[in-house]
């Protein structure tokens, strides 16, 4: 009886991919070129899968901000800013993501699925209920599990469930935290968060908005879908990730709350990890201000976005329910999103594959993800291809596509 | 056994057999994972359905202790508040 024997029937699934030879879940790039290409056995290959949304990880700027803060301040903290102390970069990052958002307090974090473990493990406590969308992130899962609350969960985006649970909840002791995405990091769709803020309002509950996938993407100033529903004053917390649109590594929650900071003692995944590196802090400074001094990503990035889904819908591929930088083609099956995402690669067009429990459903999904640093060009090239694995594969009819325009 | 514990397996056995793809013996041994082959959301899912038909909420750490249809059936009798 070995100890790692309990994983032996995902250790079967696993070796059986790998010996197919080409594992989506084990892809090294030799070579990394820009925001969208790299290189994978020998041949370039274009990035469609990297949720690079505004293109920003080769921008000179954030590149010279890493460089210059690495040179005065070193690679490491080398320890947590409870114990070993702040730097002034990671005040000065908190100050300018609590300007960005109109909000009194921010807290940053060493990742986004830390920023998620800190603040859910601690908003309800063991006499509380936090109330979770079904499809939600793993690090919403297990923020959750980390703390004391009783935990349920709602039918993915339905209004309607979240009110039917806070109905059984009623008169029962304890604070009602509801919790929510932007956009869904599988299927790319958003949360119908106005009907949310409303359900809270009735109930008297508090909102969490996890905006990992719509910071940059959603809303007039890239705040994300709270701005773009017009219910920023209902989010009591905003949570993100500064590894997507902002091109590192790092999470955050922006709050108005009364007393917010005691939680910088309370919350163990801030309180017990090596803070973020002064290179990271600078560049994610410098791409937020980026960000926000450059509304044209955003609308290179929606226009890319759109060209994706409209191209893959004309196509035939069945997509997620709305045309958002995340676009993903539902397969028949995980075999077909593994053999369709291996001739994508080695036709050159690098993709992400989903499978469940990570997706809802069930669904086999082969996941792509545009960036403002696309070109159109690209997008078509991507969209080519998709077309020709396609139709190869019998996931689409065999009829020629119609002339653009 | 009583008239709400009738209920309450009628519920989760029709519900298990509309949610399978294939059909299955079902009985409070059947072990949800091991016999049924449901990964850990579509246990949730399943769940999810019973609620909605039971109008109540199975909070997720009790779903985490269910192995067998009977563990389901144990947690349902005590947030029914019977037995």
């Amino acid at each position: 009886m070995g100890l790692l024997d309990k994983y032996a029937a995902l250790g079967a699934q696993y070796a059986q991919v790998e010996a197919a030879g080409v594992n989506p879940f084990n892809v090294t790039f030799e070579a990394m070129v820009s925001a969208t290409e790299g290189r994978y056995r020998g041949k370039p290959v274009l990035l469609l899968g990297t949720n690079n949304y505004l293109g920003l990880t080769y921008d000179p700027g954030v590149v010279e901000a890493a460089l210059a803060a690495t040179r005065a301040e070193g690679t490491g903290t080398t320890g947590s800013r409870i114990a070993n102390g702040s730097y002034g970069g990671h005040k000065g990052l908190e100050t300018e993501l609590a300007d960005f958002y109109g909000r009194r307090h921010a807290m940053v974090f060493t990742t986004g699925y830390q920023a998620n473990l800190g603040m859910l493990s601690v908003l309800a406590g063991k006499d509380d209920h936090l109330i979770l969308d079904a499809d939600s992130h793993a690090s919403i899962y297990d923020g959750a599990k980390l703390g004391n609350a009783q935990v349920t969960r709602f039918r993915h985006n339905s209004p309607e469930d979240l009110d039917a649970r806070l109905r059984r909840l009623d008169g029962t002791p304890g604070e009602k935290v509801i919790v929510v995405e932007g956009i869904y990091s599988m299927l790319g769709d958003t949360a119908p968060l106005r009907e949310f803020a409303e359900v809270k309002r009735k109930w008297g509950a508090y909102l969490v908005v996890d905006e990992a996938h719509s910071l940059g993407v959603l809303g007039a100033t890239g705040r994300g879908l709270a701005e773009a529903a017009g219910v920023e004053a209902e989010a009591d917390f905003i949570v993100g990730t500064f590894s997507k649109s902002l091109a590192g590594v790092g999470g955050f929650c922006v709050s108005d709350i009364e007393g917010f900071d005691v939680l910088r003692v309370a919350t163990r995944p801030y309180m017990f990890t090596a803070s973020l590196p002064p290179g990271v802090i600078a560049a994610t400074r410098a791409a937020l201000a980026a960000l926000r001094a450059r509304p044209e990503l955003r609308a290179r990035l929606n226009d890319n976005a759109a060209r994706l889904y409209n191209g893959l819908a004309g196509l035939g591929f069945a997509l997620g329910p709305e045309p958002n930088p995340v676009v993903s083609a539902i397969m028949p099956s995980p075999e077909m999103a593994f053999a369709f995402w291996a001739r994508l690669l080695e036709a050159g067009l690098y993709t992400n594959v989903s499978l469940p429990p990570a997706t809802p459903k069930g669904l086999a999904l082969l996941r792509s993800s545009v960036s403002a640093a696309h070109s159109p060009a690209q997008i078509e090239q991507a969209i080519g291809m998709f077309e020709a694995v396609g139709r190869e594969m019998g996931i689409i009819g065999a009829e020629a596509r119609p002339a653009p325009g | 056994m009583s008239d709400t514990d009738a209920e309450l397996k009628t519920v989760i056995f029709d519900t298990l057999r509309a949610a399978l793809t294939k059909p299955a013996e079902l009985s409070e041994a059947t072990h949800i994972v091991d016999d049924l082959g449901l990964d850990s959301v579509a246990v949730m899912d399943f769940v999810m359905e019973i609620e909605d038909r039971l109008d109540l909420s199975v909070p997720l750490d009790k779903i985490a202790e269910i192995q067998t249809l009977g563990d389901l059936l144990n947690v349902l009798r005590g947030l029914k508040g019977g037995a």
